[in-house]
């Protein structure tokens, strides 16, 4: 029985590579989200709400649900499920709607 | 992210039209979704001799059910995730023969106008996210509406901790991400996609402490005709629940998980007893560790596009709304067809079916010579779909979520995810305020006025507006926008150019008359 998703599909991915969750290093492989490098490696929180401040992450999978909205690259609200992930990618927890340095 | 080799070279305006796009402008047929039922559709219309744009939002073709790790991830046996892939496997083989399909992946359709008698205009933004800033507008003949469906959500206290994700979600990350969300993954819910996921899962190296389902699968019983006649249903169900019995996995009929446990993230959860209202029976509840929950009650047909061009819906047996689709997929929109899950979910089977149809609609509406849809083959087709849509029906009946599951709630517990409104909230203004339905109830409390724009709460919502007497009105579903659109896409749109919803011009078999498209709300 297969003990590994890779394993259940056979999978020969590229080499894996390296982005950073939060100044944290994560091995991501080609082809993954960033949302997917993420689980890999057993992270399923990347943003605070705007009201509560309370952690969120990857929810519906699909694009749909919005929650796993996070700061790549400087740039806030990109959905983590959707993204391919790039070596070298910041990630960094979004805080609220991400644009805090606007002051609103 | 790797784009189709259709993707344009520059960026333009919306009405410049040049390159790939401008090979087969206007489209006899833009499909929009390349999922089972799109893809189905597409490959037969080709077939036919009609030119094709394909607009999908992902990479590659297959849609949710059939979603691939991108070919980089080197799966040598993605099938292994996958129920029925030589069908799957047959269109793709199909649509690499057919040289009348312009593939337009990674475009994300943000909606549809009517731009002449006999023309359509599909407007998409491009990008993995949306997020590239490409405007890209399509014009064809017809349009066929293959979107698919999204998972229904119920809330309950903890649902939003992080390790709570969607059932489908859990599916589609490991389908194309190859990752799981935890070690120890309860599943739970209701519908049949529960039994897929957590073999999957369970195949894929999870730990699966328990499948949790609301309903009790002898509720199928009493559709007794509908199950006789659709066999291939029954074998789905014994691949799946031979699979649980291998990985010793323990099925919970008439339970749910009431809560979840944990302070950052999932650590156990609470799955009670249900009565046949889905309430929770009082001092059943049982504590499960585990580090995830994949949970989700069914699905709801992805209709807004759809519901933007005043296409007549219908109520579904589960509380959702679907289409309102003739004898020969057409909506109550003359020139737009529907296929797949908008018309009602019902799986990829029915959705392929229902694909082949619209295309053979088409055909004979724009007057190619094409096999007549009087053909012995469209008649075949066509009990095939009915047959499939009973079954469809029957589930949808069993796995409706009882009206007692409020009773899960807490007055803290989010209801709306985006804007984090509570129940307790939501209470509050049907009770105090006066709310009956979910639009007052948004403008009362922002419910379901968030990023998602009420796909995660607006069922829940329905059922909280309508009081515990009330008649539940099904979700709108109108989003004029059905993604986020840049306002520099807005701007570059030129003026007069028509994106607000057009009446329709006739409805030929609605069954219920069109709401008036209303203006965007948010």
């Amino acid at each position: 029985m297969a003990r590994t998703p890779a394993e259940l599909v056979g999978a020969q991915p590229g080499p894996p590579f390296e982005i950073t969750m939060d100044g944290r290093t994560v091995t991501a492989l080609p082809g993954q989200s960033v949302a997917a490098a993420l689980w890999g490696a057993g992270i399923v929180a990347w943003r605070t709400t705007r009201v509560g401040g309370r952690p969120r992450g990857a929810f519906c999978g699909i694009g749909q649900c919005y929650d796993c909205l996070a700061t790549i690259n400087s740039e806030p609200n990109r959905r983590a499920c959707l993204v391919p992930a790039r070596p070298g990618d910041t990630v960094t927890t979004q805080e609220g709607h991400g644009r805090g340095a606007l002051g609103v | 992210m790797a784009l189709s080799e259709s993707e344009p070279r520059e960026p333009r305006g919306s009405h410049e039209l040049h390159g790939p796009y401008a090979s087969h402008e206007p489209y006899d047929v833009a499909v929009i979704g390349a999922g089972s039922a799109g893809l189905a559709g597409a490959v037969t219309a080709a077939e036919l001799g009609l030119s094709v744009a394909l607009v999908d939002s992902s990479t590659q073709v297959g849609g949710q059910f059939y979603r691939t790790p991108e070919p980089v991830l080197g799966a040598v046996r993605p099938e292994a995730l996958h129920h029925d892939w030589a069908a799957f496997a047959g269109l793709r083989t199909r649509q690499r023969a057919t040289s009348g399909i312009t593939h337009l992946a990674g475009h994300h359709v943000w909606t549809v106008a009517r731009q002449g008698d006999d023309l359509w205009a599909v407007h998409a933004v491009t990008g993995a996210d949306g997020a590239g800033e490409r405007p890209v507008c399509v014009r064809a003949r017809a349009i066929l509406i293959a979107t698919g469906a999204y998972e229904r959500q119920l809330p309950f206290p903890g649902w939003t901790l992080p390790g709570v994700v969607g059932a489908g979600g859990a599916q589609a990350m490991l389908k194309s991400g190859l990752v799981l969300p935890g070690r120890r993954v309860v599943v739970a819910g209701s519908g049949p996609l529960l039994l897929a996921v957590a073999s999957s899962l369970a195949a894929a190296g999870a730990r699966i402490p328990a499948v949790v389902e609301a309903t009790g699968y002898l509720r199928y019983a009493r559709h007794g005709r509908a199950l006789a006649t659709n066999p291939h249903k029954l074998l789905e169900a014994v691949v799946h629940g031979s699979a649980l019995l291998r990985h010793r996995v323990p099925l919970r009929t008439r339970s749910a998980v009431t809560e979840v446990h944990g302070d950052e993230r999932v650590e156990a959860v609470t799955v009670s007893r249900l009565d046949a209202e889905w309430r929770p029976v009082p001092g059943t509840g049982r504590r499960i560790a585990c580090d995830a929950l994949a949970v989700g009650h069914g699905l709801a047909p992805q209709i807004d596009l759809a519901v933007g061009l005043g296409c007549a819906t219908r109520a579904t047996a589960d509380g959702a709304s679907a289409l309102v689709l003739d004898r020969l997929q057409e909506t109550s929109v003359p020139g737009v067809w529907a296929a797949g899950e908008t018309g009602g979910v019902g799986g990829a089977q029915l959705a392929r079916t229902e694909g082949e149809l619209a295309a053979y609609a088409v055909a004979a509406r724009l007057g190619r010579r094409t096999p007549s849809i009087q053909s012995a083959h469209v008649a075949r087709l066509r009990r095939r779909r009915d047959r499939m849509r009973s079954f469809a029906d029957a589930m949808a009946q069993a796995h409706a979520p009882g009206p007692g599951w409020p009773e899960w709630l807490a007055e803290d517990t989010d209801v709306c995810r985006c804007e984090e409104v509570t129940a307790g909230t939501i209470r509050e203004a049907v009770a105090d305020l006066g709310a009956r339905d979910a639009r007052t109830v948004k403008l009362l409390t922002r419910a379901g006025m968030g990023w998602c724009q009420g796909r995660m709460c607006g069922a829940a919502v329905a059922c909280l507006a309508a009081g515990a007497d009330g008649e539940v009105e099904p979700p709108a579903e109108r989003r004029p926008f059905a993604v986020p659109v840049p306002l520099g896409t807005l701007a570059g749109l030129e003026p007069g150019e028509p994106v607000e919803p057009v009446e329709p011009v006739g409805s030929p078999v609605s069954q219920e008359p069109p709401e008036k498209p209303a203006g965007p709300d948010r």
